[in-house]
């Protein structure tokens, strides 16, 4: 590899530096939005109402209310949807000599850790890309591990989800996966469905690529049934069709990816159409609060224009 | 007229160039990316910065886009993919539109003298319907035009988003599909405005955002994602040999997924 140096002013603005917050941030949102987001396609209308209402829609309990947010982030400015590809524990788990399944092991336990956070500070929907349809070609002890590892974290954490209130969905191809895990996800989808606090979409052998096609067999279907006309296909079809449909808010506000690498590896690529990215050289074991609370003030600070101009 | 005969030779010919090309020499050491996209963002910043008049950022910002050809071409990247025009950018003002679209008129004029010294193919991707009827034609004739070149393929994306672009691909394909068959991904890829090119190497966006802007984003499930702090127009030489580095620094990740077989999406 060419070690040239060069004295550029363009550093990578994906990878953030390490800066701690500062305390009482100001924000901009010098710009009347009610303009900007006159005309915007339809599924970006709720984020309008987010903006200029707050989390006024009853969904935050008592008690989110009472837990204070840490310094330099604001509540009205929270995102709704947060997305995250958790990269990085094989790589944790060989540096500290520890098996691959150790690595996967912490992970569960950092996802733990960011579902409460996302459920104090009102995140309404938390989408984890868990295993990618393009994952089956690891080796089969590592892919049956992950598995049983789902399995046993869906069993554990039942009761927990219930008596906090999260609501789960897992999303993607599940013909591939092991008759018991797909037994219990419908039992825990089915008990947890009316829960209102989070929704937690566990994207498991998920493509966003199959996502898109087997949007587009449902309308090949629906059109050949002459539910629908060809002249009726539209954005808002496809939406409806997406695996996303189990949500409120199907497009992420933010996407996290952890471990360095500056890709979306085939995640959720329809929805990611205006979604912020977040880029860190944590390991997704190391990510915790203050890096999700880095990952949210970035976000908090940045202007988003979905293709308008502001003065 | 945005440039004349006399530009276009003084890029080819001045001194610069030769160290830019012994530059260029360097690098090729390594692998080279062959798609490279690109978000241009930061013109209206740029004409702010330098107190210009509003509007001549995009001027500028075509002229970046005009170099930084030439460098591709001479890097040897062979296809070229600029993200010129959103369909939600019709929502701007209505003389800044205007502006643009005078501006991308100007660009088929001169593509089509440019195309002479290289053998550039022109594609406009997008809704060109949303396009008023004289572009349109224009870029339709350019398209044809340089339909046979094929050194170095730019592809602008004008009025263009890609759930659009994966909307009119599902149309097409519900309409070709009719007799029952079961539709497979290689059917919706056939179909997309950017059918023309592989999936990028490198999409790069400039102005220091991180989002894709409803770009490219079918097309780069697997591809190196890039965010240069400089604005559109001063994105020059050394920009672009700091984005293909750090795109070398991890080829070895993406020369291993392209060996691997991919789990097939029926």
């Amino acid at each position: 590899m060419l070690s040239l140096r060069v004295a550029i002013p363009a550093a990578n603005t994906l990878i953030p530096t390490k800066t701690k917050p500062k305390p009482g941030l100001v924000v901009q949102t010098g710009w009347n939005q009610t303009d900007l987001f006159s005309s915007l396609p339809k599924r970006y209308d709720y984020k309008l109402q987010a903006a200029t209402t707050g989390l006024t829609d009853g969904r935050a309990s008592v008690e989110d209310k009472e837990v204070e947010l840490p310094a330099g982030l604001s509540r009205e400015l929270m995102p709704k949807h947060v997305a995250v590809i958790m990269d990085g524990n094989g790589r944790w788990a060989r540096q500290r000599g520890l098996p691959t399944s150790a690595g996967h092991e912490a992970g569960v336990k950092s996802l733990r850790e960011m579902v409460e956070l996302c459920c104090q500070w009102g995140i309404q929907v938390l989408t984890v890309f868990a295993f990618s349809s393009e994952n089956w070609i690891r080796p089969k002890v590592e892919v049956n591990f992950l598995l049983s590892l789902f399995e046993r974290a869906l069993e554990s954490e039942m009761e927990s989800f219930q008596r906090s209130g999260i609501r789960i969905s897992v999303i993607g191809d599940s013909s591939k996966l092991p008759a018991s895990l797909l037994s219990l996800i419908n039992k825990v989808e089915e008990t947890t469905k009316n829960n209102t606090r989070l929704q937690l979409i566990v994207a498991v052998s998920y493509s966003g690529k199959y996502d898109v096609v087997q949007a587009c067999r449902s309308i090949v279907e629906r059109a050949k049934d002459g539910q629908i006309q060809l002249a009726d296909i539209d954005e808002g079809l496809i939406e409806q069709e997406l695996e996303t449909n189990c949500t409120e808010y199907p497009y992420p506000d933010l996407l996290i990816r952890t471990s360095g690498e500056l890709r979306v590896s085939n995640f959720l690529l329809w929805q990611l159409a205006y979604t912020e990215l977040f880029f860190t050289q944590e390991l997704w074991p190391d990510f915790g609060k203050e890096e999700f609370v880095e990952a949210l003030s970035s976000y908090q600070q940045r202007q988003r224009r979905f293709g308008g101009r502001h003065s | 007229m945005l440039v004349n005969e006399d530009d276009l030779q003084r890029i080819f010919s001045e001194w610069t160039s030769i160290l830019r090309k012994c530059l260029f020499r360097v690098i090729r050491v390594g692998p080279i990316p062959s798609h490279l996209a690109i978000i241009m963002d930061g013109n209206p910043r740029y004409a702010k910065k330098k107190k210009l008049e509003e509007g001549t950022g995009h001027d500028a910002g075509a002229m970046a886009l005009l170099y930084l050809l030439v460098y591709c071409y001479e890097l040897g990247i062979k296809y070229v993919t600029a993200y010129a025009f959103s369909i939600h950018n019709f929502k701007r003002s209505r003389e800044e539109v205007k502006k643009i679209m005078d501006l991308m008129m100007e660009s088929v004029i001169l593509l089509t003298r440019l195309s002479k010294f290289c053998s550039l193919r022109v594609h406009f991707a997008g809704n060109l319907q949303l396009l008023s009827t004289e572009l349109r034609n224009a870029a339709k004739k350019l398209m044809e035009n340089t339909a046979g070149n094929s050194n170095l393929v730019l592809t602008i994306c004008v009025s263009y988003t890609c759930s659009d672009e994966i909307l009119h691909a599902v149309e097409e394909s519900s309409r070709e599909r009719t007799d029952g068959a079961v539709v497979k991904l290689a059917d919706i890829e056939k179909h997309m405005y950017m059918a023309v090119a592989p999936d990028p190497d490198i999409i790069i966006r400039t102005g220091g955002e991180c989002r894709l802007s409803n770009f490219l984003l079918w097309q780069s499930s697997c591809c190196h994602l890039s965010s240069v702090y400089t604005v559109w127009p001063e994105f020059g030489v050394l920009h672009l040999v700091w984005v293909v580095m750090d795109f070398q620094h991890k080829y070895p990740y993406f020369a291993r997924k392209k060996m691997k077989q991919f789990v097939s999406v029926p």
